[in-house]
C-alpha cells in the first residue's frame, strides 16, 4: 500500500486493539475517500464491529491512529463527541425509540444543540418539520409519521435508524449489517437507499448477504482476525485465493495468516 | 394520546378539589361525630400519604421515565425530612423533658462536654436556627448527595442493576451512619417531639390543616413539573434513553449529563416531600432511609402504574392507605402482603392500576356477542 495523501475522510494506521490477550484489531490500516461508498466483509469475528466501536469512540486502541477528516483524532473523543463530528452509526440490531413516533425518532435525531437547557427550552421549528418530511421522504416513510416506532416491521425499523443517522446530516455513515433480518424485497429497497445515499455523504457498511454486496458495492474490503486481507472490488475478492481460504476454510487447522 | 391526557386532568383537578376544598372544609364544617366529619388525625394520614406521593414521583421520574431503577430513594427523603427536622428541634426550646436551650438528645448524650464553646449545640446545627437556611439545606443537601453519587456513578456508566444495588448500599451506609449517636442527628430514635413551626402549634388543627394544604400543592406542583418536562424535548430524550441508551450517546447526546439532572431533580422532589412528612407525623430517624423503604417506594410505582404521571400517586396512597389498614389487622403479615402484591401486579398488571380501564374496555370487547354493532 502506497503512503496516504491527506484528503481521506477516514484513516487507520496501524491500530491494534486486544481484549483479554484476543487480538481484536491487528495492525489493522484502512483508508476511505470522501463520498465513497465501502462494504467491509470478513467471517465471524474478524474485527468488524470492534472497528466500528474504535472509529466511534465506543472503544480506544491499544496502538495506531483513528483520524477523521483532515487531522481529527478520534482516539481522544467520547461516543457523543464523535457523533456531533458527523459520524453516524447504524447498530446491528435496530435501535428506535419504541414508545416515539417515527417523527420524535428524527426530530431527537436532526443536527443542533445537544445540551440539558437547550433540550428544557426548545421547541419543534418549521426549519425542523421540514428537515423530518424530507428526511422521512428519503427513507419512505412519510405515510407512518404519526405511527409509533415499535410499530414497525423489522425492515421499517432499520430504515428509521438509517433515517436518524441522515438527519443528523453526517459526513461519514457506519451502517451495520443493515440487510439482517430483511426480506428480500425489503434487502433491494436498502440497497437502492444506500446507493442514493453515497456521494452527498461517505459510506461504510458492514454485510454478510452476497446478494446484498454485489447490489451496492463498488469496493469491498476483507477483513480477516483483525487486519485487512485484500480490496478491490467484488469480483476480485471472490476470486482471491486467500479470501476463498478464510471463507471455506481450504487451509489446515492451527495455521494463521496472521503475522 | 389527547383523550388520556384529558381524562388524566380531569383525575388530576378532582383530586385538587378534593384536597383543597372539600377534605379541610369536612374537617372545620362537619359537625365532630357526623358521618362528613373528617378529622384532623385522619387530615394528617391522608398529608403523610401524599408525601409519600411526592416520594414516588421522584422514583417514577427516574424508572417509568428513564429506567434508572433507583433503590436508595429514601435516602433524600430522609434528608430532606432530617433539614427540617433540626430546624423543628431547635424550636422546641426550653419544653423539652431536660429544659435546656439545646435538643434533648444533645444533654443525653453529654454534648455540652463535647462542644462546650456553643453550650453543647455542634456548630453545623446553628445556622438551622434560621427557617431560610433549613429550607435551602432541605434542597440543597438531598441534591449535593445525589449529584456526587449520580456524577460517580454515570461518568463510570453504571448502569441497570449494578446501579440499582449501588443506589441501595448508599442508602443502607446511610442508615448506618445516621443510627450512630456521635454522628449528631439524634443517633437510633432520631429527631422528635417536635412543638412548633413559624410561630405556630404543631399539635393545631389549623397547623395540621395547613400543613395537609401544603402537601397538597406539593404534589400539584411536583405534577405540574413533570408532566411539562413530558412535553419538552428533555422528556422525549429521557423515554428515549430508557428504551434505548447507546442509540441516544451516538447521537451526540452526553446521556450521563441528563441522567445526573434527572437524578438530582429526583432527589429534589423526594426530599421536598421528606420536609413535609416530618412536620406531620413528628418524627424522622433512621429507620426511614432503610432500603427496605425505598424497595416500598418502588412497588407503589409498579402497582399504580410506572411510566404514567397519576400511576404513582394512586400507587403509594392505595398501598399506604393499605398498609394502614392491614399493620392493624395483620401486622406480622404486612411485608408477604407487600410482596405478593408486587409479584401480582409484575406478572398480571404491568401497567398498573392506571392500566386497569384499558383492561376492562377490552374485557369487555370481547364478552360482548359478535352481533352486536359497534360504533
Amino acid at each position: 500500500m502506497t503512503p496516504p495523501p491527506r484528503q481521506f475522510i477516514l484513516a487507520m494506521e496501524g491500530v491494534t486493539k486486544t481484549f483479554d490477550g484476543f487480538r481484536a484489531i491487528n495492525g489493522l490500516n484502512f483508508y476511505m475517500d470522501e463520498g465513497e461508498l465501502r462494504v467491509i466483509i470478513g467471517p465471524n469475528g474478524a474485527g468488524k464491529s470492534t472497528m466500528l466501536d474504535l472509529i466511534t469512540g465506543r472503544t480506544r486502541p491499544d496502538a495506531g491512529k483513528v483520524e477523521f477528516g483532515r487531522d481529527t483524532d478520534l482516539t481522544r473523543l467520547n461516543e457523543y463527541e464523535i457523533a456531533r463530528l458527523g459520524i453516524g452509526r447504524k447498530f446491528q440490531t435496530p435501535s428506535v425509540y419504541i414508545d416515539h413516533t417515527v417523527e420524535e425518532n428524527i426530530w431527537l435525531s436532526i443536527e443542533g444543540r445537544r445540551g440539558v437547557w437547550a433540550c428544557l427550552f426548545s421547541r419543534l421549528r418549521p426549519s425542523d418539520r421540514d428537515r423530518i418530511h424530507e428526511v422521512l421522504e428519503t427513507i419512505g416513510l412519510t405515510d407512518r409519521a404519526a405511527s409509533k416506532a415499535g410499530a414497525l416491521s423489522h425492515g421499517q425499523k432499520q430504515w428509521l435508524e438509517i433515517g436518524m443517522l441522515l438527519a443528523q446530516n453526517p459526513r461519514l455513515l457506519l451502517v451495520d449489517e443493515p440487510a439482517a433480518g430483511m426480506t428480500d424485497d425489503e434487502t433491494v429497497r436498502t440497497g437502492e437507499l444506500l446507493l442514493s445515499l453515497a456521494g452527498r455523504h461517505s459510506i461504510v457498511v458492514i454485510e454478510h448477504d452476497m446478494v446484498f454486496v454485489r447490489q451496492i458495492a463498488r469496493t469491498v474490503t476483507v477483513l480477516h482476525q483483525g487486519s485487512i486481507l485484500c480490496e478491490g472490488t467484488v469480483d476480485q475478492v471472490q476470486n482471491d485465493e486467500r479470501v476463498m481460504e478464510v471463507y471455506l476454510g481450504r487451509k489446515k487447522k492451527g495455521q494463521s495468516t496472521a503475522p | 394520546m389527547k383523550g388520556s391526557l384529558k381524562r388524566e386532568l380531569w383525575v388530576v383537578g378532582i383530586f385538587a378539589l378534593a384536597g383543597l376544598v372539600v377534605l379541610p372544609l369536612l374537617n372545620t364544617l362537619a359537625p365532630v361525630g357526623s358521618a362528613l366529619h373528617v378529622s384532623t388525625f385522619t387530615l394528617s394520614v391522608y398529608g403523610k400519604y401524599l408525601c409519600y406521593a411526592v416520594l414516588a414521583m421522584g422514583v417514577n421520574l427516574l424508572w417509568g421515565q428513564t429506567g434508572i431503577l433507583s433503590l436508595g430513594q429514601c435516602l433524600f427523603f430522609a434528608l430532606g425530612g432530617y433539614a427540617l427536622g433540626m430546624h423543628l428541634m431547635l424550636l422546641i426550646g426550653k419544653l423539652g423533658q431536660y429544659h435546656a436551650d439545646i435538643p434533648d438528645f444533645m444533654v443525653f448524650l453529654e454534648f455540652p462536654k463535647r462542644y462546650p464553646a456553643t453550650g453543647g449545640l455542634p456548630s453545623h446545627w446553628i445556622p438551622f436556627r434560621n427557617l431560610a437556611f433549613a429550607l435551602g439545606a432541605v434542597v440543597i443537601v438531598p441534591a449535593a448527595v445525589a449529584a456526587a453519587f449520580g456524577w460517580l456513578a454515570f461518568r463510570s456508566r453504571i448502569k441497570g442493576v449494578y446501579f440499582s444495588i449501588l443506589s441501595q448500599a448508599l442508602t443502607y451506609a446511610a442508615t448506618l451512619l445516621f443510627f450512630r449517636n456521635d454522628f449528631t442527628f439524634g443517633g437510633n430514635n432520631g429527631l422528635t417531639d417536635f412543638k412548633f413551626l413559624l410561630g405556630q402549634d404543631l399539635n393545631a388543627p389549623s397547623t395540621k390543616r395547613s400543613l395537609f394544604i401544603a402537601s397538597v400543592l406539593l404534589l400539584l406542583g411536583t405534577y405540574a413539573l413533570c408532566r411539562w418536562l413530558t412535553s419538552t424535548k428533555f422528556g422525549l430524550i429521557q423515554r428515549a434513553i430508557r428504551d434505548s441508551e447507546n442509540r441516544v450517546l451516538f447521537s451526540g447526546y452526553a446521556t450521563a449529563d441528563f441522567k445526573l439532572f434527572i437524578f438530582v431533580l429526583a432527589a429534589i422532589i423526594s426530599g421536598l416531600g421528606g420536609a413535609l412528612y416530618v412536620p406531620q407525623v413528628g418524627i424522622i430517624n433512621p429507620s426511614e432511609m432503610g432500603p427496605d423503604k425505598s424497595l416500598e417506594a418502588v412497588v407503589w410505582c409498579a402497582v399504580g402504574g410506572r411510566g404514567s404521571l397519576i400511576g404513582p400517586i394512586l400507587g403509594a396512597i392505595s398501598c399506604n392507605a393499605l398498609k394502614s389498614y392491614a399493620t392493624h389487622a395483620f401486622a406480622e403479615q404486612w411485608p408477604y402482603f407487600l410482596g405478593g402484591l408486587f409479584i401480582f401486579v409484575t406478572l398480571f398488571l404491568p401497567e398498573g392500576l392506571v392500566g386497569l380501564p384499558a383492561r376492562f374496555a377490552r374485557l369487555r370487547r370481547r364478552l360482548k356477542p359478535p352481533s352486536a354493532p359497534t360504533p
